[in-house]
């Protein structure tokens, strides 16, 4: 028995292996059941490919004007036509995109991981923390969104940084409550209390007991968060808030084309095509989500 | 029972005693400082001062926060900076023009999102259940914006329908107003009603798997009956907490459709104020808001606790 | 014979799962005559839910009859359409299900929920639908009716809310068909008997079949004429009760028999080896064969046609015929638990329950001094911030448990039992009173104890699903104990977690495997392993097998008893079934309320005079044997959740009650003249005759 038990060398691979084979199951079954679900993570996916790889393919300067350009139709050189300043549409719905995956992306994960810590500790901890924890969030949740962070530019400045730290502070209760709630669940489990009698300390409880049963769940909240932050950027820039003018915005863009509709809607078409792309997109992702983490459950 | 309605007003209390703390202190942060706003640039020192004291601002944090709030409470909300004008009066106006158009809205949306939410749940799987679903997570997913723009430019001035400003004269009856309103109520109402829809479809799922249903089948019940009488009953009560929480959203997603039809609503003032740093507007503006959101939270807790007969009679 | 009610022909139902066609029942035929209790018994997996919903008319959405015919009353059941079903549902045939909480609509009242059938069925105005479900909750003995009526589901007691569901199936005057869906799984046992002896009543008065669906083989002996016992979606045996309890001919049947715990019968139980397969990995031949200590090599090539024995008696087993002439034999060949005799001192040892007593303290594992729990929080703040109003779960609880004995502690639901151990355990905070462990306090959460006062007590909790980490393998969940309590390095501790899982019998590349890939029972095996890890003096067993199938139980409880014989550690079992407990316990106490109500060693406990409780929780045991004669204690249903009675705890629901001094004072402890104590106020040789009299 001593001399076979290698465990482990073997166990890695092979957990790694089940892991994978898995998870192509789960996959094709996703497919099968919902295959716009799987659409959608592939338009994440080619949206993010856009805003990583995007820039070096474009060959115009997203905000150097040519004014002989102006106005131009949708055609070979200019795909997506070109703005009121004869710059090229496609190169500044790229660049901006890169500006709103950088923003909300970092916002979202700094949100998600915020939040699940607090939410990890106030909800394993429970009694007083809690209770004081639970009504600070009370009372962050009942700021309107877009009135908070409104408040936060007039405060710390209208730029690209209160954006994000606004996304965090609204985030981060959400966020919290969701895990909370999990956490809640889970900690009436025997397995945690055996954790408990066990001797383990509250850092392995939390991070290697608690935290995988609520990963699921956080991936599906943090796919939805993360659509809503494109939601409250694309509105931000819109209103003309967190952007420096020339930068390329999806929401500003669509603030100028309104002006221009008449002679190009193709100025207002292509970035309101993309901000709906992406928000739909990432809805149907965290769909997706959300259905593989049922599959789980019911295995 | 009595226990419960305590609990949930002494929150209500709670929450917008912290929510008028966090504000107060943002509020705080702004930079820029009052004396300049109110004295213009040129201003003594010792004017300044003066003022400090007026205003109290030389006063520590918490005394200030207490006096903002007593006189806040009594009414007195002060003048605004930039409009120089008492403060109350301005945003009760604006914040009875959102709430018109807050309430066109909702009427629009409501019926038909809980009606085609029961359908599709009652469908689950089948092509109506999945067409309401493609079509409201794309209409989720259209900003008020894009979806005003498209309204404004297509209606308004393609169709020529109606007309794309909403800027409705303070005299004007409600008759004159309303053909002006339609366009942002629309825009409001459709996301509205993508949202609603939806989680209303979630409810009729998640009841319709419920064992007490299998119990009102097998009772010989025409299948009408068990979704009127047993699954619509169960599924509409969190829809009413979705509907309270669709007024904290709604207010947020009027600041934009606001803008985009010049509407003269308590978002677009806030922006202003905000631009203006008009520090006695937002604080009024903001904690208006925040009132009116808590409230129907409240409101939808107590009609929650009293629809179901498990917190009434507990 | 009349034409049967109730016909099954040859029923093959399958799921569609994922793409493919999963056969959960197989060839099934039963035929239930009007005023006949057919029971279907069967374990987890059985198919017996599948045949119930067939039966009804209402398969799950991904579930077919691929084959086969159901015939209601000579009408093609069936292929009947929707509207015909809708017209019998209720008027003719009727289901009493599980669970009755779930079953009850929340937001509607017990009479409406009842009067919405009869206006549905009969040309009844509401109002005379109305007095009739006031009629039909009075039929079932639930007090106060028009009150009931009155409610909501969740005001009254599980075991009202059955009663209401009972009331309402028999709602219509025209009823034919009775389906029970284990109607009584989800209650106490007092409250099981209770209204078991209600369908006993209600079915001589009327004529309609009753098909009584359990995996309870005391409640089939105990109501139905006939049974059909179902494993992995076939019926193995069909047979009258008498016979197939006296004279089964199938293996499977004659292993569960001797799988069941019965009262005070030390015959080792005989576990049935390996899982019920799931419907992916039905065998090809005899679907019980790889499980069959006596299956040949045609036993799992070729399925067994179900053959007739004899007159009504079916089988459903190549090999039947050797087993009726007695040339086959299932050996016992389960580990041998010898009962070991307990000494004079031992059991004075288990009856001194405060120190201070003579028996030296160094065999002590464990003693607990009036330990007090209680539940919630005091005050206005913490009503406000929605805490539940304060409750004692655990009142005034001493008890000394000896090294490597087992004291079993027996209570139905909220008694606190479950409490008990978790303050030991230091779950739940100890309100007053002491607790020592090899003479170290327990006191404090599980974080604030010392390493070894952790090391030395373990828990098995109760629910396999829930007590491993669905997230960690096996390997990872036993390890951690080894490295945190006994500070191996992680090498070291990954063979000795191997040498753990050989010690429950379980093979060493299950370190791997995370626990969705387990039985319920290897679960149970691995979270034994896991509290063994630590080599602790005292294991707290939470009801370890009353969520594990009969054969599957009896294996969990002979790993305890050869465990506890080669490590010497004591344990304390929590169990609401006597039968468990009688076989397993050295001493035994019994707990209602948060009180002990009586203890006395496991020999002599099942002989009177009882506490009235206990009296009461032995008459309500249903025995495997449908010639035992069921005592007639019985005891009203418990209030939900009402304040704690005055004097005696027991006295609102006591057969024995005396009178006022029951309800004034509380009782002292009294001891009889085997040397069993109880706390009531009858004398021991009063209660003796009272209890003689009526054939305890």
């Amino acid at each position: 028995m001593r001399a076979t038990a290698q465990p482990s060398t073997l166990k890695p691979i092979q957990t790694l292996r089940l892991n994978l084979a898995r998870r192509g199951r789960l996959l094709r079954r996703l497919w099968r059941d919902a295959p716009l679900s799987v659409i959608g993570g592939v338009g994440v996916l080619f949206f993010l490919c856009m805003a990583l790889i995007g820039p070096y393919l474009t060959p115009y300067d997203p905000i150097a004007n040519s004014l002989r350009d102006r106005n131009q139709t949708p055609s070979w050189a200019h795909p997506f036509g070109t703005d009121n300043f004869g710059r090229d549409i496609l190169s500044r719905i790229i660049h901006g995109g890169r500006n709103i995956f950088a923003l909300t992306g970092t916002a979202t994960l700094v949100a998600v991981g915020l939040g699940s810590v607090i939410g990890l500790y106030v909800g394993y901890l429970g009694g007083w923390l809690d209770q004081i924890v639970m009504r600070l969030i009370d009372a962050l949740l009942a700021l309107p969104a877009l009135l908070l962070t409104l408040l936060l530019l007039g405060a710390l400045g209208n730029s690209r940084f209160t954006v994000l730290v606004a996304i965090v502070i609204l985030y981060v209760p959400i966020v919290t409550r969701v895990v909370r709630s999990v956490v809640l669940d889970v900690k009436t489990k025997a397995y945690i209390e055996a954790a408990e009698i066990g001797g383990e300390s509250r850092f392995h409880i939390l991070f290697r007991e608690v935290l995988p049963a609520v990963l699921p769940t956080l991936a599906v909240e943090g796919a939805l968060r993360f659509s809503y932050a494109i939601f409250l950027v694309a509105s931000l820039g819109f209103l003309g808030l967190g952007v420096a003018r020339p930068e390329p915005d999806w929401g500003l863009m669509v603030s100028e084309a309104r002006d221009w509709y008449a002679l190009s809607p193709h100025m207002l078409f292509f970035p309101s095509a993309a901000i709906v792309a992406l928000v739909v997109c990432v809805n149907l992702m965290a769909d997706g989500l959300r259905r593989l983490l049922e599959y789980s459950e019911v295995d | 029972m009595i226990a419960y309605i305590a609990r949930r007003v002494l929150f209500f209390g709670l929450t917008l005693l912290l929510t008028s703390l966090i504000v107060f202190a943002a509020v705080r942060l702004l930079p820029g400082d009052v004396e300049t706003a109110v004295l213009g640039r040129g201003a003594e020192p010792a004017a300044r001062a003066a003022l400090r004291q007026e205003l109290g601002l030389d006063l520590p944090f918490f005394v200030q926060y207490a006096n903002w709030l007593s006189r806040f409470l009594q009414g007195d909300w002060g003048n605004s900076y930039s409009i120089k004008a008492p403060i109350m009066p301005l945003v009760m106006e604006r914040l009875g023009n959102s709430l018109r158009l807050a309430s066109i809205a909702m009427l629009i949306a409501i019926p038909p999102a809980v009606l085609l939410g029961l359908l599709a749940g009652l469908n689950e799987g089948k092509p109506f259940d999945t067409a309401f679903s493609l079509i409201s997570l794309v209409l989720v997913g259209i900003p008020e914006f894009v979806m005003g723009i498209i309204l404004i430019n297509v209606v308004a001035l393609e169709w020529k329908l109606l007309l794309p400003s909403a800027s409705v004269p303070p005299d004007a009856s409600f008759g004159e107003a309303l053909p002006r309103l339609i366009l942002p109520s629309l825009t409001a109402a459709a996301v509205l009603l993508a949202y609603i829809g939806r989680l209303t479809r979630v409810g009729v799922i998640a009841e319709l798997r419920r064992t007490y249903v299998r119990t009102a089948v097998l009772k010989g019940l025409r299948w009408r009956q068990v979704v009127f009488k047993h699954v619509l009953r169960n599924a509409l009560l969190p829809t009413i907490t979705v509907i309270a929480i669709s007024i904290g959203w709604l207010i947020s997603g009027l600041v934009v459709i606001e803008n985009v039809f010049a509407y003269p609503g308590l978002g677009r003032l806030m922006v202003f104020a905000i631009q203006q740093r008009d520090l006695p507007l937002i604080l009024g503006g903001v904690m208006i808001s925040v009132t009116v959101f808590a409230l129907a939270n409240l409101i939808a807790d107590l009609l929650y606790a009293a629809l179901n007969p498990r917190i009434r009679l507990s | 014979m009349d034409a049967p009610i109730l016909s099954v022909e040859r029923l093959t139902v399958a799921y569609r799962l994922q793409g493919e066609w999963l056969e959960a029942l197989h060839d099934v035929s039963l035929s239930v005559a009007a005023a006949q209790t057919y029971g279907i018994v069967g374990e987890s997996g059985s198919g017996k839910s599948t045949l119930v919903q067939a039966v009804m008319g209402y398969l799950s959405a991904n579930g077919a009859v691929r084959q086969g015919a159901i015939t209601f009353e000579g009408e093609d059941w069936l292929h009947a359409p929707r509207r015909r079903r809708e017209q019998l549902w209720g008027a003719r045939l009727s289901m009493v299900p599980q669970d009755p909480l779930s079953a009850l609509n929340p937001a509607l009242t017990i009479g409406e929920q009842i009067a919405e059938l009869v206006m549905r069925h009969t040309r009844a105005s509401r109002r005379d639908a109305q007095a009739r479900a006031v009629e039909m909750l009075k039929r079932v003995k639930l007090p106060d009716p028009e009150g009931i009526a009155r409610r909501y589901p969740h005001q009254i007691s599980g075991g009202q809310q059955q009663r209401a569901l009972i009331a309402m199936a028999l709602a219509s005057p025209d009823l034919r068909l009775l389906v029970l869906d284990e109607p009584t799984t989800s209650l106490d046992v007092t409250t099981e008997a209770a209204i078991l002896d209600l369908f006993a009543e209600l079915q001589d008065n009327h004529r309609a079949a009753t098909l009584f669906v359990t995996h309870n083989l005391g409640v089939v002996a105990r109501m139905c004429q006939r049974v059909a016992v179902l494993y992995a979606g076939a019926v193995m045996e069909d047979a009258p009760t008498e016979t197939l309890y006296g004279a089964a001919l199938h293996p499977y049947t004659l292993l569960l028999l001797r799988a069941v715990p019965r009262i005070g019968d030390p015959t080792p139980l005989q576990a049935i080896a390996g899982r019920i397969p799931s419907l992916r990995q039905r065998p090809s031949g005899c679907v019980f064969a790889p499980r069959c200590p006596v299956a040949l090599e045609r036993c799992h090539a070729h399925k067994p046609p179900l053959e007739r024995a004899a007159d009504g008696h079916l089988v459903r087993c190549h090999r039947w015929r050797e087993i009726a002439e007695g040339t086959l034999r299932l050996e016992d060949e389960s580990a041998e638990l010898k009962r070991r005799e307990m000494g004079r001192a031992e059991i004075a040892f288990f009856d001194q329950l405060l120190s201070g007593e003579p028996n030296g303290a160094k065999a002590t594992v464990m003693r607990a001094e009036h330990v007090r729990v209680r539940y919630g929080a005091r005050g206005i703040l913490g009503r406000l911030l929605g805490a539940k109003p304060p409750f004692r779960a655990v009142d005034d609880v001493s008890m000394r448990i000896p090294r490597g004995k087992t004291l079993g502690l027996v209570g139905e639901s909220g008694s606190g039992k479950t409490t008990f151990a978790r303050s030991l355990i230091g779950l739940i905070e100890i309100e007053s009173g002491t607790a020592h462990l090899l003479e170290m306090p327990l006191r404090g959460t599980p974080r604030q104890r010392a390493k070894a006062t952790l090391k030395a007590m373990q828990m098995i909790f109760q629910h396999p699903e829930e007590s491993l980490n669905p997230y960690r393998t096996v390997g990872q969940t036993l390890r951690r104990p080894l490295m945190t309590l006994l500070g191996m390095k992680r090498a070291e501790a990954d063979r000795a977690a191997a040498d753990l899982l050989r010690a429950v019998n379980l093979p060493a590349d299950y370190l791997s495997r995370f626990p969705g890939e387990l039985s319920g029972g290897e679960k149970q095996r691995v979270a034994i392993a896991r509290a063994f890890a630590a080599q602790p003096a005292l294991i707290l067993c939470d009801e370890p097998v009353s969520s594990l199938d009969v054969s599957v139980q009896a294996a969990i409880l002979n790993l305890l008893a050869q465990l506890q014989a080669q490590y010497e550690v004591a344990y304390l079992f929590i169990s609401h079934d006597l039968a468990v407990v009688g076989y397993l316990a050295d001493y035994i106490a019994v707990i209602y309320r948060g009180q002990l109500v009586e203890r006395g060693a496991a020999e002599s406990f099942f002989t009177p005079p009882h506490h009235p409780y206990t009296e009461a929780l032995l008459a309500s045991i249903p025995l495997p044997d449908p010639k035992a004669k069921s005592r007639r204690i019985r005891l009203p249903d418990d209030q939900p959740s009402g304040a704690v009675p005055s004097g005696c705890r027991f006295h609102p629901r006591c057969p024995r009650y005396l009178g006022e001094i029951c309800r004034a004072q509380e009782p002292p402890w009294q001891r009889d003249d085997q040397g069993r104590y109880y706390r009531c106020h009858i004398p021991p040789h009063e209660l003796a005759e009272l209890q003689k009299e009526d054939g305890a």
